[in-house]
């Protein structure tokens, strides 16, 4: 655990708060799993477990006023940024009570009011709109900081080098979020990468970039705001590669022949939300009874968004085709 | 090229692409959004000449150069056009844009409705279509007809001067991505356009010849082949209707089946491949919406299966061409 940054950015009630957040995703998750079996949620689904301090960490560091663009692994994002469980969870569900009106489904949450720009399931395909975003703000002449989160596949895509490059050349106010969890849905980065060294890849692009532990909750907090700050300040791009691991399978389909348990199981005394909490019980800065308050509280909102969900309606099938365009530009006959 | 004619008194001569030059010149002009990114459009003065000289008047800024990132740009376009901007993204041709077609077709033309309507992708891209040049098989194909396979966009190809000139700043006023396809072959195209053209819709076909006989169908660089063809088809006592499309996506069922239903017979030509093409889409329609009107088959006239080969007569024999055209009609009036 990083010390030294924990007492420098860190006050005790903001310690407790990335601790909620992140069992909060991880309770969420469980549930979602919970309700996958029960065929409640449906489709692809991929959860964050292991990976819940890059969302908790970077998100942290962001002005609510940043703009955020995610990947179809996005719950975790999605929950940080203060797009309602409720909503996510009817989303998920696909009812019209849904962030995306229930259209997207897990992997493409979107909220407009939290400047949430979805999940983006076409690997790398949300760099190139991250930087589009970017552009705006610098044409607009805003302080916006655009948050791109990606993950090490998206690193062989074209999207992602083209995406560097017109960050950099152009000068935009982007943060690249790499989050590492070692694996390309199977396959993994030394199978796909000549360099695994992510981070080195931006600097080819001149981009200023760090790694950063991604299962310390602190320690990516502290550079996520080093990172944010540099981005405002310069409007210039910032990489960190967030060096994580995914526990669980890469989807709900996913029978693991890639990695053997040894491996996984070698991660879990990592996990971030262990490791945080293990921290802050061993600095006494937490008592078990506040954990348990805290679990409770985040069941009882999971239990509220299951309701929710529950309660929420299916759009009429009448409505199927409206959103394709907008309604006051519906052409008839298409 | 053939010359165009109109009938304003306070008019200029101009090419078509200057037509398009000055609609982005007025767009640029009037709405503070609006900025044009792409490959070699600003100190090259744009691959054919479109952009040439707005670098100058508007700068670097607003006429951004891009490096050879189709996918990487376009997806940029999209991104800032969700944050507000307007932008006009060029694409060098239709063959090009394929790079782009994962950010065109998995993000411009889903988000809306991925989102649950919560963000739009006001975004144009114009592009380059179609053959001509002797730019043999991977820069003159006609891919339009693919794009108009895809909701969330619309697709339109303007052919005249006037909707060269016009089509641009109605496209921009659409929520929604525009792709406009401008034909190879029109650039070079002059003819008297008003000095003050007013706007254009652009979702609306438009009979560009009256006729009794027959409707030939068509939109872009054919057009001016029907239209020859149609002339010649009169000098055989043949009146043909000759419809220019205008918006390939969403197609004009009205205006087609309109004149189907007068002329009881139709051809449809289109530089894109016969096969799972918007001619075969078309011609659905006129099943689905006029079979009971029809009085012969529906014909087509369509590049041949190929691709699009180098030497000129090689090119010519694969493209659709004015004595094709009327061979078809006449095959549609039983006059072969």
């Amino acid at each position: 655990m990083t010390v030294a940054a924990a007492k420098a950015h860190l006050t005790r009630e903001h310690m407790l708060d990335l601790l909620k957040q992140m069992i909060r995703i991880r309770r969420f998750e469980d549930k979602c799993a919970e309700l996958y079996t029960q065929e409640k949620i449906r489709g692809f689904m991929h959860l964050y477990d292991g990976e819940e301090a890059v969302a908790v960490g970077v998100i942290s560091a962001l002005e609510k006023r940043d703009r955020i663009i995610a990947t179809y692994r996005e719950h975790g994002q999605a929950l940080v940024r203060g797009v309602p469980m409720t909503t996510v969870m009817a989303e998920m569900y696909g009812k019209r009570e849904g962030c995306s009106r229930g259209r997207g489904g897990s992997m493409h949450l979107f909220n407009a009011a939290t400047n949430f720009y979805g999940g983006n399931a076409i690997v790398g395909g949300g760099l190139p709109l991250a930087v589009g975003l970017a552009l705006a703000s610098h044409m607009q002449g805003d302080d916006l900081v655009t948050a791109c989160f990606f993950g090490d596949g998206a690193v062989a895509e074209g999207e992602f080098h083209e995406s560097l490059n017109l960050a950099a050349l152009w000068q935009l106010p982007v943060l690249f979020v790499c989050e590492n969890n070692l694996y390309a849905m199977g396959t993994a980065l030394a199978l796909s990468e000549s360099e695994t060294d992510i981070q080195r890849k931006a600097a080819c692009y001149r981009i200023a970039s760090e790694p950063v532990d991604g299962m310390d909750v602190v320690a990516v907090e502290a550079a996520a705001r080093r990172a944010v700050q540099a981005v405002r300040d310069t409007r210039k791009p910032y990489f960190l590669e967030c060096r994580t691991y995914r526990l669980r399978a890469h989807s709900m389909f996913d029978p693991q022949l890639y990695r053997n348990k040894a491996e996984v199981e070698s991660w879990r005394p990592r996990e971030p939300i262990v490791r945080f909490q293990g921290w802050l019980e061993a600095n006494q800065l937490i008592h078990s009874d506040e954990v348990s308050r805290m679990v409770a509280e985040i069941d009882a909102e999971i239990a509220e968004a299951v309701a929710f969900a529950e309660a929420g309606n299916w759009e009429p099938v009448e409505q199927l085709c409206r959103f394709v365009y907008a309604d006051s530009a519906v052409p008839t006959g298409q | 090229m053939q010359q165009q004619e109109t009938a304003c008194t306070d008019s200029i001569e101009m090419t078509y692409r200057e037509a398009v030059r000055a609609a982005l010149r007025e767009a640029l002009t009037r709405d503070k959004r609006v900025f044009l990114m792409g490959e070699d459009i600003g100190r090259y003065g744009g691959c054919y000449a479109v952009s040439h000289g707005l670098l100058a008047e508007f700068g670097p800024e607003r006429i951004r150069d891009t490096p050879l990132s189709e996918s990487g740009f376009t997806g940029a376009g999209i991104g800032a056009a969700m944050a507000g901007m307007r932008p006009i993204v060029e694409l060098m041709t239709v063959n090009f844009s394929l790079l782009a077609l994962d950010q065109i077709l998995n993000n411009a033309a889903t988000v809306r409705h991925m989102s649950g309507n919560q963000f739009g992708v006001p975004l144009v891209i114009r592009m380059a279509t179609g053959a001509g040049r002797q730019l043999a098989a991977q820069h003159s194909h006609s891919l339009e007809g693919w794009y108009a396979h895809i909701p969330g966009i619309k697709v339109i190809a303007p052919a005249t001067l006037e909707d060269a000139r016009g089509m641009l700043w109605t496209a921009l006023q659409e929520p929604d991505p525009v792709l406009i396809f401008e034909n190879v072959m029109l650039y070079n195209m002059s003819g008297k356009l008003a000095s003050d053209p007013g706007a254009v819709n652009i979702d609306k076909a438009v009979v560009r010849r009256q006729g009794r006989d027959i409707s030939l169908i068509t939109y872009g660089g054919s057009l001016w082949k029907t239209l020859e063809a149609a002339t010649a088809l009169a000098g055989d006592g043949i009146e043909a209707e000759v419809i220019d499309l205008r918006s390939l996506r969403p197609l004009d069922d009205a205006t087609i089946m309109a004149s189907v239903g007068k002329t009881r017979r139709g051809v449809i030509v289109d530089e894109g491949w016969r096969s799972g093409s918007l001619s075969a889409e078309i011609g659905m329609r006129i099943v689905e919406q006029a079979f009971w009107s029809l009085d012969a088959p529906i014909g087509r006239v369509c590049s041949e299966e190929v691709p699009i080969p180098y030497p000129r007569h090689l090119e010519n024999a694969a493209l659709p061409q004015a004595p094709k055209i009327v061979a078809v009609a006449k095959a549609a009036l039983g006059r072969a």
